[in-house]
């Protein structure tokens, strides 16, 4: 075995590949594209709000016309902030779990967190219904934090389940497992809104499309701290989560405490996927595909890149949907779900058919 | 270094306890390669992951360089331990380097940023492995061999005092598996580590290990260096199997096998060994010199002639493989037997 006979000056690894040296292209074009599309949400729509106009606005300067000013503030702000930090938060806990259970199809929806936060915002609204709309109507803060806690109760539910067996069974079983979860509480979902009135009804479904649209300046205090402090916390796993690349006997032998980890990870799913679904409804394959975007972009599995990168890709994604969606359509709009379906089903697609390279269902 | 003290392990359920050994008092030495031997089930994993600090013991303790493993901090154990295991890491995106760079998790901080320090370190543990070539290659496209030695550079990367590696060449083909112990051998000279291997490989333990700690099924662990396990028949006993036996002379196992007849093997040279590997193969018995030469009589090809040679028993024949050699033999002892 022959010495190399000087080692680079540089501290960094040798000869790195192409997509290596470009990663800071990478990260610039998805904040740019993040701040691009960010400016579009609030462009198009059904009243054209000139781009000029919205960035004088957004900078302090004044609008042409007032009106203009209640749609942005009333409307698309609120929207586009939602998409922005709901993709992200997906994107995020999307990639914990991927890297956690050791499989690339994981993520919010598929592990059945979705379905369990669906289950406990229809207990919360069916709850409502039969105590009666007025009691509910003079607690109008509390039914909303009942939402957010019934969406937390609901996902850390099913999470306490999967987390309780996933080291006894198999990461294909665990998927079984979640999907399987997600149809039960989804049918238990079905029973729960017998209870409630025709009304209550209706109000649920429309929560239960998903769109980033229906949330307001008032509902921030609680989504934007909750959903900071999980994206806080996905950044502050990375190291743990690249020692689990490793496997977690592996990652043990490195100091890591796995037992914390796990939990952290599930936790930290929680904390991202619950309040998005309790204000925006179930928002799905956004956590699937997000992290295969990033990894694909980048080329590595290493979580101080991927993570920041899963963020801003969530975020570029949510907001494109929600553009997609709301273009001014002639006849209806679109749902939210049915276009990342366009968007996720070809990139799963590709994901499974690619597995070969995937190394066997291995992220 | 690393000290057992009346150290017991096995298994401790709400129940019971289940005692695979018992009472080891053991002592390793910086700069030696130790192997672990013993038939399956006997509690090597189980050994390994109690010197580990993976396992708590059943009694007794294990010392790190007199502190106890056990009681030590994670972290701080990663620091001076490193492990190898059996298994294939699918570690998805990540070059070699990356990898090892991973072995840095004890020294690193929340982010495991890497520093200037640590690059050097990196970089030196894949030239210790040798696997410069393959430092930008993605794990995934790495074959079996070359990822347990990128493996190995990563455990060296955690700066160990000890390396414990579990059945590390399980999966690897011979010449891999011979790279493997050499490259443990000079890692343990060079670096002054101690090695903790557990092997199925018998061979290979009894021609790298400096020591063998001998672990058989219910039984006291035993010590030494490799050929003095052999001579005190401490193998025999350790693997003594049905149908199986140990031969003393060569340090490999032997199928217990009839003899279906006898030879005179005459001839020596590399063409000799292999004529005889097959004769035994065969349940052929090379005749030793001893009572009355056998009637059949195999002469191989020397240097003038390329062909094997049976004589005795009917007219001379010559045959150009051993294998054609194999097929007139076995037809002749069965004409015999009938």
């Amino acid at each position: 075995m022959s010495r190399s006979a000087e080692t680079p000056a540089s501290p960094g690894p040798p000869g790195p590949d192409l997509r290596t040296t470009l990663r800071p292209v990478a990260f610039v074009l998805l904040a740019g594209g993040v701040a691009g599309v960010f400016v579009l949400e609030l462009t198009i729509g059904s009243v054209r709000i000139p781009p000029d106009q919205v960035v004088r606005y957004l900078v302090g300067a004044g609008m042409d016309e007032p009106a203009w000013r209640t749609i942005l503030v009333e409307l698309r702000i609120p929207r586009a902030i939602t998409a922005l930090f709901g993709g992200a938060a997906l994107g995020a806990a999307g990639l914990q779990l991927q890297t956690l259970f050791r499989n690339p199809l994981a993520g919010p929806w598929a592990l059945g967190l979705t379905a369990g936060a669906q289950l406990g915002v229809a207990i919360v609204v069916a709850t409502g219904a039969v105590v009666g709309s007025e009691w509910l109507s003079r607690f109008v803060f509390l039914s909303e934090l009942g939402i957010v806690v019934g969406a937390f109760i609901g996902a850390g539910g099913v999470m306490a389940v999967i987390a309780s067996v996933s080291r006894r069974v198999s990461t294909i079983t665990l998927l079984v497992l979640g999907l399987m979860l997600g149809f039960l509480a989804q049918g238990m979902v079905s029973v729960v809104l017998h209870l409630t009135t025709e009304m209550q009804g209706r109000v649920f479904a429309s929560w239960n499309d998903g769109s980033f649209a229906g949330v307001y300046w008032d509902h921030f205090p609680v989504l934007l701290p909750l959903v900071s402090v999980g994206l806080a916390g996905a950044l502050l796993i990375v190291k743990p989560l690249n020692a689990l690349l490793l496997g977690e006997r592996y990652a043990a032998t490195l100091g890591l405490s796995v037992e914390r980890a796990r939990l952290s990870v599930l936790a930290g799913a929680v904390i991202l996927a619950a309040p998005v679904t309790a204000y925006c409804g179930p928002v799905l394959f956004v956590g699937m595909i997000v992290p295969h975007m990033a990894r694909g972009l980048l080329n590595t599995s290493d979580h101080r890149v991927l993570m920041p990168a899963a963020m801003l890709m969530g975020s570029l994604l949510g907001l494109s949907a929600d553009l997609v969606v709301h273009l001014p359509w002639e006849r209806h709009f679109l749902h939210l779900n049915a276009v990342n379906a366009l968007i996720g089903a070809p990139v799963v697609i590709g994901v499974v058919l690619r597995n070969r390279q995937m190394r066997g269902m291995v992220v | 270094m690393l000290t057992l003290e009346r150290l017991s392990i096995g298994y401790r359920s709400r129940r019971a306890e289940t005692v695979l050994a018992s009472d080891i008092s053991l002592e390793l030495r910086a700069g030696e390669l130790v192997c672990l031997l013993g038939p399956n089930g006997a509690g090597k994993s189980t050994l390994m992951r109690t010197v580990a600090g993976m396992q708590p013991p059943l009694g007794g303790r294990v010392l790190l360089d007199g502190d106890d493993i056990h009681s030590m901090p994670a972290r701080e154990r990663a620091g001076r331990l490193g492990m190898v295991l059996t298994e294939k890491v699918e570690a998805g995106l990540l070059t070699a380097y990356a990898l090892v760079g991973l072995g840095r998790y004890p020294h690193t901080n929340w982010s495991g940023k890497l520093s200037h320090h640590d690059h050097k370190v990196i970089r030196e543990c894949i030239e210790r492995v040798g696997a410069q070539d393959l430092a930008h290659r993605l794990v995934s496209d790495l074959s079996d061999g070359e990822r347990q030695r990128v493996m190995m550079a990563r455990a060296l990367a955690q700066e160990p005092r000890l390396l414990v590696l579990d059945e590390i060449t399980a999966f690897l083909d011979l010449p891999s598996r011979v790279d493997a112990m050499r490259l443990l051998r000079r890692v343990v000279r060079e670096t002054s580590r101690a090695v903790l291997l557990a092997t199925h490989d018998l061979e290979l333990a009894l021609r790298a290990a400096d020591r063998v700690w001998l672990l058989p099924r219910g039984g006291q662990l035993e010590t030494g260096a490799p050929e003095d396990l052999v001579l005190s028949g401490a193998f025999e006993a350790a693997f003594a199997s049905e149908g199986v036996d140990f031969d003393r002379a060569r340090g490999e196992f032997v199928v217990h096998r009839h003899f279906v007849g006898e030879v005179e093997l005459i001839g020596d040279g590399p063409a000799r060994h292999w004529t005889a590997r097959m004769l035994e193969r065969e349940g052929v018995h090379v005749w030793e010199g001893d009572g009355r030469a056998p009637p059949i009589r195999v002469v191989v090809p020397g240097a003038e002639r390329g062909e094997w040679r049976v004589s005795g028993g009917g007219a001379p024949v010559c045959h150009p493989h051993l294998y054609d050699l194999a097929q007139e033999l076995r037809t002749r002892f069965q004409a015999v037997e009938q």
